[in-house]
């Protein structure tokens, strides 16, 4: 579904991201693990338009999407979710869901109905499928962070996507967040078919669910395969397990 | 019908009232404030909705001034089409201009949106020709209302008026129309897809939001409200004048609208009136009326950041819980 | 085609110009640099800094060095006056919206604006020019008066001593570092609050000295304030916001610019400084010297 090939990006010199080739299988469940600093972030904005390679392509469904806008790629079925917590803080958890339906199907520009008429049903099945339901008035700003989380993934789903791009979904979280977000997402997953790429550095997770793990150091893969095959890697386990011997 | 709807209806109904309640300087004050008052709005939707902060929203309210002067006075037009040509060069310019500064962010936004204002007050300054130059364009004529009389004749309470109680009618009811119409664009899925640019630029790109193009249609509709109230200042002052269009007119207008409060639809409107207010009862006194602004601003901003309105709405809020709690 | 010496003439008169908007943008650029803030009541300082050499000579007599003397003192009480200010007040802004403390800035000019007309009026007032410094030069067939050649000679010299300190002393590298990134500053156990305002009163100095210095070039007059800041933001945009060297460089544009537009196409001298500074904003935004704003 998702193909990488050959992406490179440099910042002033340094080389963030140095020639990275990976795919993702449709309806997998797929992870990009690797220390800190080994262009995780600068991959995923690769992938989703905020950055533009310096060489190096990114095709999704068959169709080239290297360079292409944000706006324009979350119309293509790319869903994207951010590593610190990015909703709209001053919109109730109800106008930041409804907000992203408005958009996506294409309300936006109506610069004349009053707004709170439009999906109102949606909006309401789909924070109750995130467990925010009860939540709904309150202003997002205030939010837990577990619970802005959770509305980052609303948000991310209203626009039906078919692949999920999860950058650290559960950094900053408690061990027991943790674990229920993460069961969230994967029930998501299912429920929907979607296709799964994120980006952890809770190794727990990561090999908890994942189908296929990608490993970066540096800005290049040095594995790739399934949990069992990285696990056994050589490379990988002396770029996690460093010096010890 | 909301509560606030009624509220609005209601002021709007008694301000019809004042040229037959009170005197001819009650009229002039309260015709000011309602062209204020929509130029204050017009900037709220750029600085409050979308969180975009412009320092030269007076060259469309001097475009739209001169616009209307120019045809009214020079080229004999009627009003009817004078008053909407200012919002449509407003638009215009405000389409071109804004193509460039949504493309920059911040301080430099700020600093492009003074630069093509200061342009405009320049032009205005010296195209003698056109504009008058320094001295600007004296005596723009009134909009005929001849007609009135006529209709007078059959409809009670219409006829018996000065011209410029007549311009204040029209002025409110013009008024009225255009806070109804940005009413309707605050309250759509235009104005909601809007505030989330202002929250979270990044996050609204990747729903689906050209945020570039949210940015220019909010300037242009700004842009054409501001021209529309400039148009109705140039009669109302009997004058249009460059210095509509200079930095200091852009600043009064956005302390207006901080004063009120960014954060309400009515907030600018009611920091307008405020304003001008203040300002007629101080400029009897002393002529430091900038001493006492710039004090009142400074409490403003240290004690006050909400505005008048966001103080009355969490002073509101407060005794909301403490009944709530009792 | 306009003779040599004429045209040599103006372009000086716009090197003397440029100098003084350099003292004042340098204040406003570093303003910008380490504080993030455009500074609204810089051209205020630059006025109180002209009243103030105004009202030391009124005290004290012209004569003599009297002038040196009080414009000195004119811009090291603007300095005071500026760190008090950034002390007690401004320094509450600092976690607000940047739109509050623009605004705060502006509130400066109009109070300050109305205590400079509650003192001193709002009659022009003038100085001469210090004893010395009268009388003029002819040089290539045009008259230069030997102040402004002065004017033009102290201008890169404060440059490059500014420079000179921004590079070299301990105060100068904390400046640039904080310039850069102020959160590890105060990581770093850098009393940054006490930089914040040692920056204010530095470019309160150079804005009050810049006034002090031109009363005997222009007139001391109400409305003074407002119309040097829109030219200090000029230079700044031009040069490039936080830049040293940008800002001396957009000074003499600005001013070779405004002094052959005035000769040459006298009705669009203004609009062309405002086109100018419209162009580099949409084509190179961070001036021409600086660099892109993270």
């Amino acid at each position: 579904m998702l193909d990488v090939r050959d992406l490179k990006k440099s910042f002033d010199g340094f080389q963030a991201v140095g020639g990275v080739s990976f795919s993702v299988p449709q309806g997998s469940i797929s992870a990009i693990i690797g220390p800190n600093g080994a262009g995780k972030t600068t991959l995923f904005n690769l992938i989703t338009g905020h950055l533009s390679p310096d060489t190096g392509s990114v095709t999704f469904k068959n169709r080239e999407i290297t360079g292409i806008a944000p706006h324009d790629l979350c119309r293509l079925g790319m869903g994207r979710s951010f590593q610190r917590t990015n909703i709209f803080p001053r919109l109730t958890v109800f106008q930041n869901i409804q907000a992203a339906f408005l958009c996506h199907r294409g309300r936006g520009w109506n610069l004349l109905a009053p707004v709170d008429r439009f999906y109102r049903d949606e909006t309401q099945v789909l924070l109750d499928s995130v467990g925010l339901l009860d939540k709904a008035g309150e202003v997002a700003g205030f939010l837990s962070h577990g619970n802005q989380k959770q509305l980052e993934l609303g948000i991310t789903l209203a626009l039906e996507p078919e692949i999920l791009l999860l950058d650290e979904p559960t950094a900053g979280m408690s061990a027991q967040e943790t674990r229920e977000s993460i069961h969230l997402i994967e029930r998501i997953a299912r429920e929907r078919g979607l296709t799964l790429l994120f980006t952890e550095h809770d190794m727990e997770v990561v090999f908890a669910i994942a189908h296929r793990i990608t490993v970066l150091h540096q800005g290049l893969v040095i594995a790739d395969g399934t949990p069992e095959e990285v696990r056994a890697h050589a490379e990988v386990r002396r770029v996690y397990l460093g010096e010890r011997r | 019908m909301t509560s606030g709807r009624a509220w609005a209806l209601l002021i709007l109904a008694a301000a019809f009232f004042v040229p037959a309640a009170g005197s001819r300087y009650y009229t002039f004050l309260a015709n000011d404030v309602v062209i204020w008052a929509l130029f204050a709005t017009s900037l709220n939707l750029l600085v409050g909705y979308t969180g975009l902060v412009s320092f030269g929203h007076a060259a469309y309210f001097g475009i739209g001034a001169y616009t209307t002067g120019v045809l009214m006075k020079k080229l004999g037009v009627s009003f009817l089409l004078a008053f909407p040509a200012a919002g449509v060069m407003a638009g215009l310019f405000a389409l071109f201009f804004g193509f460039f500064c949504v493309r920059l962010t911040r301080i430099y936004f700020a600093m492009l949106t003074l630069a093509f204002a200061q342009i405009v007050w320049a032009i205005c300054f010296k195209w003698n020709e056109v504009t008058g130059g320094e001295q600007g364009m004296p005596e723009i004529p009134y909009p005929d209302f001849d007609w009135v009389e006529r209709v007078a004749a059959w409809v009670p309470f219409v006829g018996g008026y000065r011209t410029s109680d007549y311009f204040y009618f029209l002025t409110l009811i013009l008024v009225a129309v255009c806070f109804w119409l940005l009413g309707r664009v605050v309250g759509s899925p235009f104005g909601r897809m809007l505030t989330t640019v202002r929250e979270n630029p990044e996050r609204a790109e990747f729903i689906g939001v050209n945020v570039r193009r949210y940015e220019l249609a909010a300037f242009i509709v700004a842009g054409v409200f501001a021209g529309l109230s400039g148009g109705l200042f140039g009669i109302f002052n009997r004058g249009v004048f460059p210095d509509f269009a200079y930095w200091t007119k852009s600043s009064e207008v956005l302390i207006m609208t901080l004063l009120g409060g960014m954060g309400t639809f009515m907030g600018p409107a009611l920091g307008a009136l405020v304003l001008i207010w203040l300002n007629q009862q101080i400029v009897s006194y002393t002529q430091y009326w900038p001493l006492v602004l710039g004090t009142i601003l400074i409490v403003l901003l240290f004690v006050f950041p909400g505005g008048i309105a966001g103080a009355v709405g969490s002073a509101a809020r407060r005794l909301r819980r403490r009944r709530q709690v009792a | 085609m306009p003779d040599l010496s004429f045209v040599f003439a103006q372009s000086l008169s716009g090197l003397t110009a440029a100098m003084f908007l350099f003292l004042i943008a340098s204040g406003l650029s570093l303003i910008f640099g380490v504080l993030r803030v455009l500074n609204f009541a810089h051209g205020t300082f630059y006025m109180l800094g002209a009243y103030g050499a105004y009202q030391f000579v009124q005290w004290t007599g012209a004569g003599g060095a009297r002038f040196w003397l009080a414009a000195l003192l004119a811009a090291l009480g603007v300095a005071v006056l500026g760190g008090i200010v950034e002390h007690f007040l401004f320094q509450r802004l600092y976690g607000k919206d940047e739109l509050y403390q623009l605004l705060f800035t502006y509130a400066l000019v109009l109070v300050l604006g109305d205590v400079a007309k509650i003192i001193w009026g709002t009659q022009q007032k003038s100085l001469s020019r210090p004893p010395g410094l009268t009388g003029a030069l002819s040089l290539f067939g045009a008259t230069i008066p030997y102040y402004n050649l002065f004017i033009i000679l102290l201008g890169p010299a404060i440059a490059l001593g500014f420079w000179f300190a921004l590079q070299r002393t301990r105060a100068g590298r904390f400046i640039r570092a904080a310039a850069l990134d102020r959160e590890t500053l105060g990581a770093l156990g850098v009393n940054v609050s006490a930089l914040y305002t040692g920056v204010f009163v530095l470019a309160s100095f150079l804005g009050g000295l810049g006034g002090a210095l031109i009363t005997p070039m222009r007139a001391i007059v109400p409305g003074m304030d407002t119309e040097v800041i829109v030219e200090a933001f000029v230079v700044v945009v031009i040069g490039g916001l936080g830049s040293f060297w940008g800002t001396f460089l957009g000074a003499l544009i600005y001013g070779q610019v405004l002094s052959f537009g005035i000769l040459f196409f006298p009705r669009f001298s203004i609009f062309s400084i405002f086109a100018l500074m419209a162009a580099v904003l949409i084509i190179r935004p961070w001036g021409l010297l600086g660099r892109p704003l993270k």
